[in-house]
């Protein structure tokens, strides 16, 4: 635990429930759930989905769905002005609640599509939290945002203000969601699963993004996630939880090094796990047979209309006896995909041949995918 | 500082040029809807003087073999089919003729315009009346779900789309005149009817144009509350509304910018179709209710084979259909970006 004394918890949780009421009985989603949030610090919560961490993340903010709700213990956040407030206390639909949500603490979550609005441009919605907490006139907001998509490194901050979400991609809508979160300067980031739907370099960038942003506000961050590898990457601590229940509480160190739970090692085994091949295929004698070729990619190019070359000489050969995986580790495109359709495309049109033309490649379509 | 910039051309610039392609492709339609429209119009046997001397006939009347080829030269009819419609075509194109009525014996336009007015006003009144009320009441129903509020809404909904609206007409009509003592049907008071424009027939409108405006609306409400409700329900738990939430915005507001705002979109679509029904909607209440709209007379148009003020009146709905879809796309491009850019 951190000893500095002088280190005042922003968020202290004890002893948490959160039940839904079903048809069927009570579903107790969080179940005597504690921990403490300090300024620079990152607590992550990992388990498995339906184990109550977002139910837990999402209870501070008092934005759990119905029929969920608040059953027993505190929430006491100290602001800014060293009052303490106890968030489980407060109406989930009164002004003081409010007037903490998005002022003091912020939340990003796991689908920045479906989490911001289509119809809204991405400039007026991060400007949003600043009208609703100081009133910040509209010239005044429109400077700030500029300045905010500058920090969460947004290219041509002028003009990407007045786009919508789905002119972005996922990573830089996420970018937007943090964006959003950082306008009034929160003394706490909940981030819900923020990188669970990015891909795997993009989720490094936001992770990069978000250390970086913690230590220029110096905000304590609680951090919501399934992958240990995430955990790895940006923890100060970590609360395992499963069914609702902590199963352990500790630094990152010990969780990864020395887990006392028998459910963290075991956490942390599946990963291992699927990393390594499994056990009867590391048995099994490798095939000796030549294996028949069931694609075979040969420089491949697509080229857009506008001179954008999404495909560029990309080779590659499927087998039945592998499966490959398609990976690119580009930035911010979807070169994979667009591999995917050419090759598709090629196979759906007949003769093959002039299709392959123009996409200037050799692609044969040998036999039929085996399944 | 040279930042690179994006080439793409801006929304407005979009939806300008989909906009006029969108005309281009109206005029082709155009074209075969007028086609259709006199073949249509030609398809009962006969034509309008047969009509004619068959209603004489039967009153006991005779008519001179003789006059009447003479009349049918005189009005064209004995001529091709085509040659008939590239005359009333060329005429609307060239001159604005749009032929005349045999049956009232006066230009079409002169008859069609006489009554547009009050087709244009009546449809406006009940457009406003039907939105001004569902919306809110849709709001309602969807916010509070299953609550008593949502099922006597939903019953009241559910009654009102049963009720044929000329029934409504009907027994509306009785109990005000038997009852009140109200003067019903049509727009005005029988002084008022023929009288100039004046505050005082102004009010007897007013007076008059609430019962046909609640009763032709009434049906249409019932849906709209209906529609309004489903759409609301599918928002109101989408994650934006979350996030909102999260940044600190009161519900009410929250609740009317974005997920309110989601569910009017599939609405504002409709908006434009309401400008074909402003001829040929709610034929049989008009004449139940005896209103000075054009229904009526597209309905007597059609039986008396007057085949100009038929035909214009279905090239008019035509024309209106075409112009209310493209205005219905191009409010639904304004109200939701996502088709702008597609």
């Amino acid at each position: 635990m951190t000893t500095d004394p002088q280190l005042q918890p922003v968020l202290k949780v004890r002893n948490l429930a959160v039940q839904f009421p079903t048809r069927t009985g009570v579903v107790k989603a969080v179940d005597d759930v504690s921990f403490d949030l300090y300024r620079g610090k990152t607590l992550c919560v990992v388990g498995e989905s339906g184990s109550g961490k977002s139910v837990s993340a999402r209870s501070v903010l008092q934005i759990v769905d119905r029929p969920g709700r608040i059953t027993n213990g505190s929430m006491e956040l100290t602001r800014p002005d060293g009052s303490v407030v106890d968030l489980a206390k407060l109406d989930p639909r009164g002004k003081q609640i409010r007037a903490i949500r998005g002022r003091e603490i912020a939340m990003i979550f796991q689908e920045p599509m479906s989490s911001l609005s289509p119809i809204h441009r991405i400039g007026e919605q991060i400007g949003e939290t600043l009208r609703i907490h100081f009133g910040t006139p509209k010239d005044e907001r429109r400077t700030r945002v500029i300045e905010l998509l500058k920090q969460v490194e947004i290219p041509n901050p002028e003009k990407a203000i007045d786009r919508y979400t789905f002119e972005f991609s996922g990573g830089m809508r996420q970018r937007v969601m943090i964006a959003m979160a950082l306008a009034c300067n929160p003394s706490l980031l909940i981030a819900d699963e923020p990188t669970t739907a990015l891909d795997v370099t993009t989720q490094a960038e936001i992770l990069a993004l978000i250390k970086k942003l913690q230590a220029e506000y110096g905000m304590a961050v609680l951090f919501i996630t399934h992958d240990m590898g995430v955990v790895a990457e940006i923890a100060d601590e970590v609360l395992v939880m499963y069914r609702g229940k902590v199963m352990e509480r500790g630094p990152v160190e010990q969780i990864f090094h020395a887990p006392q739970a028998d459910y963290t090692r075991m956490l942390i085994g599946s990963v291992l796990k699927l990393e390594s091949k499994a056990e009867i295929r590391l048995k099994r004698e490798p095939e000796a047979i030549a294996p028949e070729l069931l694609l075979d990619v040969r420089n491949l190019s697509l080229t857009f209309p506008g001179g954008l070359k999404a495909v560029n000489d990309v080779s590659l050969t499927v087998s039945p006896a592998k499966r490959s995986v398609l990976s690119a580790r580009a930035v911010r495109a979807r070169p994979r995909w667009d591999v995917v359709s050419c090759v598709f495309t090629i196979r759906s049109k007949a003769p093959p041949i002039s299709a392959a033309r123009t996409a200037r490649s050799s692609t044969s379509a040998l036999p039929r995918a085996r399944n | 500082m040279r930042r690179p910039t994006f080439s793409r051309p801006t929304l407005e610039a979009k939806l300008l040029t989909f906009i006029l392609k969108r005309m281009l492709f109206a005029i082709p339609t155009l074209i075969a809807v007028s086609i259709v429209a006199f073949i249509i119009i030609q398809l009962p046997p006969g034509d309008y003087l047969s009509t004619l001397m068959a209603d004489l006939a039967s009153q006991g009347g005779a008519v001179e073999e003789g006059t009447v080829a003479a009349l049918r030269e005189r009005f064209g009819l004995d001529q091709p089919i085509y040659v008939q419609y590239w005359k009333w075509v060329s005429n609307i194109v060239l001159y604005g003729d749009f032929g005349i009525s045999f049956e009232l014996n006066r230009p079409v336009t002169d008859v069609i315009w006489g009554r547009l007015g009050f087709s244009f006003l009546l449809a406006i009144l009940t457009l406003c009346f039907v939105w001004a009320v569902a919306v809110p009441i849709g709001i309602i129903s969807a916010v509070r779900q299953y609550s008593i509020t949502d099922y006597g809404v939903t019953f009241f909904a559910f009654f009102m789309l049963a009720v044929p609206d000329f029934l409504l007409a009907l027994v509306s009509m009785y109990v005000l005149s038997t009852y009140f003592g109200q003067s019903v049907g049509g727009l005005f008071s029988p002084q008022f009817a023929d009288a100039p424009w004046s505050l005082a027939r102004v009010g007897d409108f007013l007076a008059h144009v609430w019962l046909p405006v609640f009763v032709i609306g009434i049906g249409s409400l019932a849906a709209l509350v209906r529609i309004m409700r489903a759409n609301l329900l599918d928002e109101l738990h989408r994650p934006y509304v979350t996030t909102a939430r999260a940044k600190g915005m009161s519900e009410l507001e929250l609740l009317l910018r974005y997920p309110v705002r989601m569910a009017l979109n599939p609405l504002i679509s409709t908006l434009g179709w309401i400008l074909p029904a402003v001829v040929s909607g709610e034929i049989i209440v008009s004449v139940v209710m005896s209103l000075p709209t054009t229904g009526p007379l597209l309905l007597r148009a059609l039986l008396s084979q007057d085949m100009y003020l038929a035909g214009s009146l279905i090239l008019l709905i035509s024309v209106l259909t075409i112009i209310g879809t493209l205005i219905s796309d191009v409010l639904l491009a304004i109200a939701d970006p996502r088709i702008r850019l597609q």
